[in-house]
C-alpha cells in the first residue's frame, strides 16, 4: 500500500497530464463525429437508399480491428507527412464514432410519432422549425444514448492510439508492458475506467437536463 | 366439475385477493367470474391450474384435491387461454396449436388430423394458416388460435382469462358466438373471467360476482338481474337494468316464444292481467301481490293461461342471451 | 431512376472507389509483398490468430451463455445484479490492460493471450443472453406454464428460440471484437497477425504493417458476414425483429 501511495505521489502530475491528453483526443474526435454524424443521420431519414448504404458502410467500419486501422493510418497519413501522432489517431476515432451516432440519430428521428409530426405541420411549422422544435427534442434521449456508446468505445480504443504516438493513458499501459511494471498498467487501466465513468456520468447528466420533461420516463 | 371449498389466497405482500370462496362449476357449464378490477378474478382462476398457490381451503377437480395431483399433469388436462393470446412467436400456427399434443407425444398423423379439425371449428383454413407465424395473423385470428390451442388435447376443463378482452366490440361479439357454438360441440367445463357485463350475460350459464375477493352472488344471469341479493349486485348490473328491459316486451311476445303455464282452476280469488301488458308491470305485480301466478286474459276476457315469476325469468334469460344488447346499461 | 437513388449509388461507388484506390496504392508500393515472400510465416500467423480466436471464443461461449441462462432463473435473480455489474465494470478495463495484467499472473505466451481474450469476450455474450431472455414477454412464459410445460421445456422451446436473435448477435459481436483484440496478443507473446502489425509500426515498415493489418480486417469483416448468414439460418422466422439492416 505504501508503495502505491509513493508511486502515485511521484507520477500524479504525469497521470493527470495523460488523462487530459486522452480526454482531448476523444473529446475532439467525438465533437467532429457529432458535427458529421447528427446532420447526416437527420438527412438519412429523407433518403432510404442512402440510409441503407451509409449504415452498411459505418457498420463495416466498426468491425475493423482498432490496431489495424491505426496501423493503416500511418502509411496513409505519411503521404501528407502526418504519419504518426494526433492526426491519424483522431481520424480513426472519428470513424469509429460514426456508426453509433448516425444510427441512433437516424432511428430516433424516424421513430418520432408521425401524429406529432402531422400536428406540427398542421400548426404551420416550417420543416426547419419542425426539426428543431419537435423532432430533435423528441429524439434527444436516443441520440444521447448513441453518443454515450461512441464515447465509451472511443475511450477504450484511444488506449491503443499510444502505439502510434498519439499519447494519452495508453502510454502508461504500453510503458508498463515494456518495463514489466504492473503499477503502471493498473494505474493506466484504472484511470481509463474512471475517465469512462466520468464521461458517461456527465453525458447522462446532460441527457437528463435537456430531455423535455414530458418524454422522460 | 370444479369445486371451490373455502378457497383463499393471500399474496406475499399481505394482500388477501380471494377470501373463502365456495362454489361448484358443474360439468359442461360456463361459469363467468365477474367483478370490478382487482377483485381477484385472475387470482381465483390461476389457483385452479396452480399457477398461484392456494393459501387456504381447497380446489377439487372431479372430486380430487388439486394439491394431490402433479402440477404438470394437472395443467395438461386444463386448457388455458389468456387475454394477450400468449402465442409463441418462434413457432408456426400449427406448432403453436399442437404444442400440448406434442408434449403428450402424439403421433404426427394424429396431430395433423387434430389440427385440421380444430381449424375447421373456427373456419380457418389449416393449409393457408398452418405454416404462418403468429405476427402474420390479425388480432382476432390470433385470439381464435389461442382458443383452439387450449382445446387441442381435448382437456375436460378450460380456464379463460378475458380471452376476448383485447378485441374490438364487433369482432368480440362474433367470436363469442363462435365460441358458444364450439362449446355446444365440445361441452367443456369452463371458468371464464370477464369484466364486461354484456359478455358475462351472453356467455354464462352461471355468474360468480366477486367484490374484494369475496363471493357476492352465484346465480344464473337472469336470477342476478331479477333478484340481486344485495345492493352491490343491483348496482353492479346497473339499477333496473333487467326491469327496464322487461318494459320493452309484452306478455304476448312471451307467450309466442315460450308459452304460458297451465292455470290452476282450483285457486279462487286469482288476479288477472291483459295479454298486452308489458312484462315489467307483470313482474312487479307478481312480486308485490306475492301471488304465485296471475291469470292472463285476452281483450275478450278469455283465460289464455297463467304467468309465474319463473316463466318471466325464463323468458328474460332467453331474450338477453339472444340479444344481449337489448339489455340496456343502467 | 430518382435522385435519391442516384445519390446513394454515388456514395456507394465512391466508397468502393476509395477502397480500390487504397488497394491500388498498396499493391503498387508492393506493401503486400511479405504475404508472398514470407508465405510460410504468414500462414503460421494466420493459423495462430484463428486458434487464439477460436479457443477463447469457444470457452467464452461455454461460460457466458450458460451463465446468462443461470442468472435469469427465478432462484438466481438476486445474483443477476451482482454478476451483471461485475461484468460491466470488467468491460471498462481496456483490452490492452487485460492482456498486460495477465502476464504477471500467467507469464508470457499463447495461454495468457487466450485467457485474456476469453475474459474479454464474456461480456457481450453474457449481456445479450440475459437481455434476450429478459425481453421475452412474461405472458408467453405464463401461457407455457399454464399448459403444463416443464421448466426445461420452457427454456429450450420458448426462451432460447425467442432469445436466439439477441444471443447470436452477442456472440457475433464478441467474436468480431475478439479477432481485433487478438491482434494485440503480440504484446503478451501470443503470436497472431498482430506480430506483423507491431513489427511494421516499430520498424516503420509499411509492408509488414499492411500485410498484417489488411488480412486481420478482412478476416473480421468476413467472419462478421458469415455469422450474420448463420444467424439468419438459426433464428426462427417468427422471432426475428421486424426490420434488420
Ligand atoms: N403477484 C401478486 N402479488 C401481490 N398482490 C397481487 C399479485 N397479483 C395480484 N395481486 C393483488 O391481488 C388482487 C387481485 O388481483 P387480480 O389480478 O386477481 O384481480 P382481477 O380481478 O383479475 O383484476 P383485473 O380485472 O384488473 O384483471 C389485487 O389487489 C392485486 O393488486
Ligand atoms: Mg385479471
Amino acid at each position: 500500500m505504501d508503495k502505491w501511495i509513493k508511486f502515485l505521489e511521484i507520477n500524479a502530475s504525469r497521470i493527470f497530464d495523460l488523462t487530459i491528453e486522452h480526454a482531448i483526443l476523444v473529446g475532439a474526435a467525438i465533437l467532429v463525429a457529432l458535427l458529421i454524424g447528427v446532420p447526416l443521420g437527420i438527412y438519412l431519414t429523407t433518403n432510404d437508399y442512402l440510409a441503407e448504404t451509409v449504415l452498411q458502410i459505418a457498420s463495416v467500419m466498426l468491425t475493423i480491428p482498432s490496431i489495424a486501422l491505426f496501423g493503416v493510418m500511418i502509411p496513409v497519413f505519411s503521404i501528407v507527412n502526418l504519419g504518426i501522432g494526433f492526426v491519424p489517431a483522431f481520424v480513426a476515432l472519428v470513424l469509429y464514432a460514426q456508426l453509433p451516432i448516425i444510427r441512433n440519430t437516424y432511428t430516433a428521428i424516424r421513430n418520432v410519432d408521425p401524429e406529432m409530426r402531422d400536428a406540427a405541420i398542421g400548426l404551420g411549422m416550417k420543416p426547419i422549425q419542425r426539426l428543431f422544435r419537435v423532432e430533435i427534442p423528441n429524439a434527444f434521449p436516443v441520440i444521447m444514448a448513441g453518443i454515450r456508446t461512441a464515447v465509451v468505445i472511443n475511450i477504450g480504443i484511444g488506449v491503443i492510439a499510444a502505439y502510434i504516438g498519439a499519447g494519452g493513458l495508453g502510454v502508461l499501459i504500453t510503458q508498463g508492458i515494456t518495463r514489466g511494471d504492473n503499477y503502471l498498467i493498473i494505474t493506466g487501466s484504472v484511470a481509463v475506467a474512471i475517465l469512462a465513468m466520468i464521461a458517461d456520468g456527465f453525458l447522462i447528466w446532460i441527457q437528463k437536463r435537456y430531455t423535455p420533461k414530458s418524454i422522460a420516463n | 366439475m370444479i369445486t371451490f371449498d373455502q378457497t383463499t389466497k393471500t399474496y406475499e405482500g399481505g394482500v388477501t385477493a380471494v377470501k373463502g370462496v365456495d362454489f361448484t362449476v358443474e360439468k359442461g357449464e360456463i361459469v363467468v367470474l365477474l367483478g370490478p378490477s382487482g377483485c381477484g378474478k385472475t387470482t381465483l382462476l390461476r389457483m385452479v391450474n396452480r399457477l398461484e398457490t392456494i393459501s387456504d381451503g381447497k380446489i377439487m377437480i372431479d372430486g380430487e384435491d388439486s394439491m394431490s395431483l402433479d402440477s404438470i399433469e394437472l395443467r395438461r388436462k386444463i386448457g388455458y387461454v389468456i387475454q394477450s393470446n400468449g402465442l409463441f412467436p418462434n413457432m408456426t400456427i400449427e406448432e403453436n396449436v399442437m404444442i400440448v399434443p406434442d408434449l403428450l407425444g402424439w403421433s404426427k398423423k394424429k396431430k395433423k388430423e387434430r389440427f385440421k379439425k380444430l381449424m375447421d371449428m373456427i373456419s380457418m383454413s389449416s393449409d393457408e394458416f398452418g405454416k404462418r407465424y403468429p405476427h402474420e395473423l390479425s388480432g382476432g385470428q390470433q385470439q381464435r388460435i389461442g382458443v383452439i390451442r387450449a382445446l387441442a388435447a381435448d382437456p375436460p376443463v378450460m380456464l379463460m382469462d378475458e380471452p376476448f378482452g383485447a378485441l374490438d366490440p364487433i369482432i368480440r361479439e362474433k367470436i363469442q358466438d363462435e365460441f358458444l357454438q364450439i362449446q355446444k360441440e365440445v361441452n367443456k367445463t369452463i371458468l371464464f373471467v370477464s369484466h364486461d357485463i354484456d359478455e358475462a350475460i351472453r356467455m354464462a350459464d352461471k355468474i360468480v360476482l366477486l367484490r374484494d375477493g369475496e363471493l357476492m352472488q352465484y346465480d344464473t344471469p337472469s336470477e342476478m338481474l331479477v333478484r340481486p341479493k344485495s345492493e352491490f349486485v343491483r348496482e353492479f348490473f346497473g339499477k333496473d337494468r333487467a326491469i327496464k328491459s322487461l318494459s320493452l316486451h309484452t306478455i304476448r311476445e312471451l307467450q309466442d316464444i315460450i308459452g304460458l303455464a297451465e292455470f290452476d282452476e282450483g285457486i279462487e280469488d286469482t288476479i288477472t292481467i291483459n295479454v298486452n301488458h308489458d312484462l315489467r308491470n307483470t313482474l312487479s305485480m307478481l312480486l308485490n301481490q306475492e301471488a304465485d301466478q296471475v291469470i292472463v286474459i285476452d281483450d275478450d276476457g278469455n283465460k289464455l293461461g297463467a304467468i309465474t315469476i319463473d316463466i318471466v325469468q325464463k323468458y328474460l334469460h332467453f331474450e338477453i342471451k339472444a340479444k344481449p344488447t337489448l339489455v340496456q346499461k343502467g | 431512376m430518382n435522385k435519391k437513388k442516384v445519390i446513394s449509388l454515388i456514395v456507394r461507388y465512391s466508397v468502393y472507389g476509395l477502397v480500390a484506390l487504397f488497394f491500388f496504392w498498396a499493391i503498387s508500393n508492393n506493401y503486400f509483398g511479405y504475404i508472398f515472400s514470407e508465405s510460410s510465416t504468414f500462414l503460421l500467423l494466420v493459423k495462430q490468430h484463428m486458434q487464439l480466436v477460436l479457443v477463447s471464443s469457444a470457452l467464452a461461449l461455454l461460460v457466458a451463455i450458460p451463465g446468462g441462462i443461470l442468472v435469469t432463473r427465478k432462484s438466481f435473480r438476486r445474483a443477476e445484479w451482482v454478476v451483471s455489474n461485475t461484468v460491466n465494470l470488467g468491460q471498462t478495463i481496456p483490452s490492452l490492460a487485460v492482456l498486460a495484467l495477465m502476464i504477471s499472473i500467467l507469464g508470457i505466451g499463447f495461454q495468457t493471450a487466450v485467457f485474456a481474450l476469453f475474459i474479454y469476450s464474456l461480456l457481450p455474450m453474457y449481456r445479450n443472453t440475459v437481455a434476450g431472455i429478459d425481453s421475452i414477454d412474461e405472458n408467453l412464459i405464463d401461457a407455457a406454464r399454464g399448459m403444463g410445460m416443464k421448466p426445461v421445456q420452457i427454456l429450450f422451446r420458448i426462451e432460447l428460440p425467442n432469445a436466439a436473435y439477441s444471443i447470436l448477435a452477442g456472440v457475433r459481436t464478441a467474436i468480431v471484437l475478439n479477432i481485433g483484440t487478438a491482434a494485440l496478443a503480440y504484446v503478451v507473446g501470443g503470436g497472431g497477425l498482430g506480430v506483423w502489425i507491431f513489427t511494421g509500426i516499430q520498424l516503420f515498415d509499411n509492408g509488414y504493417l499492411i500485410s498484417g493489418a489488411i488480412p486481420v480486417t478482412l478476416l473480421a469483416i468476413f467472419v462478421d458476414y458469415l455469422l450474420r448468414l448463420l444467424e439468419r439460418r438459426i433464428v426462427p422466422e417468427g422471432s426475428r425483429p421486424p426490420q434488420e439492416l
